[in-house]
């Protein structure tokens, strides 16, 4: 039998964006498993949101995650909206999904520049980087903050967006599909890119469905799941096909979130298209009672929050599975099997984001 | 490894994209010495018109971070700029709307 060797990865690591530490199982260069350890960056933030009131922990939830912040706040919203019986007015359920679905491409974006990084593409890195920029700016510009948007409130947002920046929108919209159409055939078709993805770190629908991943991987590995068919808040007036891949490896994942991109920019479009006239914005009087689960899928997959209320305005409990959180442990059965150079390509590929799935 | 013809169009791709890297402005800016116009709705620093406040504590209360102190007697109205995630709520609960968020980072030498 060949010898053992455990050697760490993280959670101080090059590639990693947030600490985890994954302990890997070697035979030579072989990694034939993976022990994780996470909590390096617990904050208590759950804790902590009960002691905050609702419309306060709004502001905290969004700190939830420093990527996907947004969809936080909506998903909270969302729930806190559900126990009060409020209808959120159709403009304000609109200009979420313009926010939400700008959040993805961020997020994406992001993703894309990292996995680019993580294989050594300084340039693509840069490139992708440059143009995630566009997406953060026109943010800035409408919600006041470039990744903290602070917008969204119970019962609506807390901003509107004007008809001169939502001409701005559309043409950040354009700018951003020609950036997409410059690089995504140089990640998609390129021999170096293929190399170090194609093949590495295949997770079966069998497996995706055993292991409960959500998301993109699971989309990736064949499993059609996407939360926003199940249409909430303003999606109900749309359309979304879930953007499916069969073969489970870092690939595929690249080219589901890929063809997201497009999505998301479409979603922008007929979101601003179809933009109501109206408030975006309702007040709210009295305190959640009762007890909620709302579902939302962010860019990792779908996020769960679970609030239950007493009719004080502080929240009994709240709970939040983050994607992350489900996706770890396809991440264990994607590794064994692959070589200690796709440790860091297998982890990106998830997308991982270690702060949401601490809180 | 591919035959050299196929090359030819990755060959192509690069010599386009070199004459545009050349030919663009760099995607930076030399901060602090160039510096981009804020944007209007940015929400970069809290200021109070002391003259105006009325010292009645909803800010402090509303204030999820729990940056801000005020007190009635002596009259003060303090912030901790550290502690402050400026989400602007305090601006939008004030009753005398004396709190305003200015578009540009606070600096030193402001
Ligand atoms: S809410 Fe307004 S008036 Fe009241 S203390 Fe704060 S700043 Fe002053
Ligand atoms: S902007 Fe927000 S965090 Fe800052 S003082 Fe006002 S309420 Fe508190």
């Amino acid at each position: 039998m060949t010898r053992q060797t455990i050697i760490p990865f993280g959670p101080q690591h090059p590639v990693l964006p947030e600490p985890i530490q994954l302990k890997l199982v070697l035979e030579d260069k072989k990694v034939v498993g993976a022990i994780p350890s996470i909590g390096y960056i617990h904050r208590g933030l759950e804790k902590l949101a009960q002691q905050k009131d609702y419309i306060q922990s709004i502001f905290l939830i969004e700190r939830i995650c420093g990527i996907c912040s947004f969809l936080h706040s909506m998903a909270y919203c969302q729930g806190i909206e559900e126990m009060m019986n409020v209808e959120v007015p159709p403009r304000a359920n609109n200009l979420r999904i313009i926010w939400a679905e700008m959040h993805r491409i961020h997020s994406h974006l992001l993703w894309m520049g990292l996995l680019a990084d993580s294989f050594g593409f300084e340039s693509l890195f840069m490139e992708i980087w440059r143009c995630r920029e566009t997406v953060l700016d026109i943010m800035e510009e409408t919600a006041g903050g470039r990744v903290m948007l602070g917008v969204c409130t119970v019962g609506g947002v807390r901003r509107d967006i004007p008809p001169e920046l939502i001409k701005k929108v559309l043409a950040t919209c354009d700018e951003l599909q020609a950036h997409f159409d410059h690089f995504i055939p140089s990640i998609l078709n390129d021999y170096s890119v293929k190399q170090r993805t194609v093949g590495v770190g295949v997770l079966t629908k069998e497996v995706a469905l055993e292991r409960g991943v959500v998301g993109p991987v699971a989309r990736a590995s064949g499993v059609v799941m996407d939360h926003r068919v199940a249409k909430y808040g303003a999606y109900a007036n749309f359309d979304v096909e879930p953007q499916i891949e069969q073969d489970g490896d870092c690939y595929a994942r690249s080219k589901v979130r890929v063809r997201e991109l497009y999505q998301s920019l479409d979603l922008v479009r007929q979101s601003v298209a179809t933009l109501p006239e109206g408030e975006f914005n309702i007040p709210v009087k009295g305190n959640p009672d009762g007890e909620v689960i709302s579902r939302v899928e962010q860019p990792r997959g779908e996020v769960l929050y679970y609030l239950r209320g007493n009719g004080s305005k502080f929240l009994d409990r709240m709970r939040v599975r983050t994607p992350t959180f489900a996706n770890l442990p396809g991440l264990l059965a994607m590794i064994p099997g692959c070589e200690l150079s796709d440790v860091p390509v297998i982890i990106l590929s998830i997308d991982p984001c270690i702060s949401c799935t601490e809180r | 490894m591919p035959p050299a013809y196929c090359l030819m169009p990755i060959m192509f791709t690069f010599v386009r994209t070199l004459f545009r890297n050349l030919s663009r402005k760099p995607a930076t800016r030399t901060y602090p010495f160039t510096q981009r116009e804020p944007f209007a709705n940015f929400r970069g620093h809290l200021t109070i018109d002391p003259a105006v406040c009325i010292y009645c504590g909803i800010c402090a209360k509303r204030c999820p971070a729990n940056a801000l102190v005020v007190a009635k007697s002596p009259k003060s109205w303090t912030l901790d700029p550290y502690k402050c995630i400026l989400c602007s709520y305090c601006v939008e609960a004030c009753p005398k709307k004396c709190m305003t968020m200015r578009p540009e980072h606070q600096r030193k030498d402001a």
